[in-house]
């Protein structure tokens, strides 16, 4: 049962995007259309899920030598080589599921949510719902639901912007703002879940 | 006007990072539920884009042209890490609030990007002048938004009550008053660009 709350937690109470402020960037850059929205997701579901599971161990290593404030430098080190390995790896393995998230590997590394959530599951700062112990197997389950949480937001937001290139806006408001403000009123909708948890 | 003023104001007016280039929003959106803290992190962030800048641009010719980006990181990466135990001891207040966005400032957009786009290929001194005109731009857009948000939310600016204890839209302070409030202030900047 707790298990199952870390995932209506993740991805609905804290999406990591509309109430946590993590990956925007990607939210609003790969957006577009609904395609791109998808492979965007499938990657950061497939690094997020890997990287923290590699992040956690090496802060077991970093505790244990007393080298806490090498933390940031070397996570940031090996996601980027991770992601890199990941794309050496899928081009040799599955050219196909290659062709669709090769794209979008390179624009993980600086995705914030990567490292953010990284770091969270590392320290055990993570939110987590009552009853559940910070831990490998919770942080791992929380990752993986922050990143569906990451995707479910995406596809919708990819969803209303592909809607709202036929819709008539005004002059000042094209571009960035429009997408600002759908993105503020989609945040609203997720208030909605919150004290669900 | 000189070269040097012309590069430090570009990132304040022309090339603002957060309303023309739209770049590191994480932080933006994140740490402006009031301007104090706002301010925090824009300065915290022009402190780190002002050092990489410097150290980047005095570095250029040794660091060959295939590694550059991990080399950038790792330089980012000691300035944050350098900020975050300053912080940590003499600041502790607004290191707890600012928290995880504090070693986020190594994927910040802006820093990498000013790192490739200007200090990889300019002098030291142009270099420090973009990282202090950058590092303002997105410090006073930080500050803006935030007293934006903390006057519509809780009717304070700076921590000063301007209006009544009970006054204030909440929804301002929360998650979806940073996206609202972040684009109408976009849509006035391009109102008035336009003129």
């Amino acid at each position: 049962m707790v298990y199952f709350l870390i995932f209506i937690s993740a991805i609905f109470v804290n999406n990591i995007v509309l109430s946590q402020f993590l990956g925007i960037c990607p939210f609003l850059g790969v957006s577009k259309k609904i395609d791109t929205a998808m492979g965007m997701s499938a990657a950061v579901i497939f690094v997020l899920t890997l990287a923290t599971v590699v992040t956690y161990l090496l802060q077991m290593l970093l505790v244990a030598w007393g080298l806490e404030f090498l933390q940031t430098i070397l996570f940031i080190l090996i996601i980027a080589a991770l992601v890199q390995m990941i794309e050496i790896i899928l081009k040799k393995i599955s050219p196909s599921l290659y062709q669709a998230l090769g794209v979008f590997l390179p624009l993980i590394t600086t995705n914030c949510c990567i490292l953010g959530v990284a770091i969270l599951v590392a320290n055990g700062t993570e939110k987590l719902p009552m009853g559940a112990e910070h831990g490998m197997l919770t942080g791992t389950l929380f990752a993986f639901a922050t990143a569906l949480g990451f995707g479910l937001a995406l596809i919708l937001f990819a969803g209303i912007r592909e809607q709202l290139a036929l819709a008539k806006v005004p002059e000042a408001m094209k571009g960035t703002p429009i997408a600002l403000l759908t993105a503020g009123l989609l945040a609203m909708a997720f208030m909605g879940f919150s004290g669900v948890v | 006007m000189s070269n040097g003023m012309k590069v430090l104001t570009n990132g304040i007016l022309k090339e603002n990072p957060t309303f023309v280039l739209v770049l590191g929003m994480c932080p933006t959106l994140a740490t402006t539920t009031s301007a104090i803290n706002g301010m925090s992190m824009g300065l915290a962030t022009m402190f780190v884009l002002i050092c990489s800048n410097i150290v980047i641009s005095l570095l250029k010719n040794l660091i060959p042209d295939k590694v550059r980006i991990p080399a950038f990181i790792v330089v980012i990466a000691t300035f944050v890490t350098m900020v975050q135990l300053l912080m940590q001891a003499y600041l502790p207040a607004i290191y707890d609030v600012l928290g995880l966005f504090i070693p986020l400032i190594v994927v910040n957009c802006i820093v990498l990007g000013r790192a490739e786009a200007f200090a990889a290929k300019n002098s030291v001194g142009l270099s420090a002048l973009d990282g202090i005109g950058m590092g303002l731009g997105f410090t006073l857009a930080l500050t803006l938004l935030g007293a934006v948000r903390e006057l519509l939310g809780t009717g304070a600016c700076f921590g000063f009550h301007l209006f009544p204890d009970n006054y204030g839209a909440l929804v301002f302070v929360l998650a979806p008053g940073a996206f609202i409030a972040l684009a109408y202030l976009m849509v006035i900047i391009n109102k008035l660009q336009k003129k």
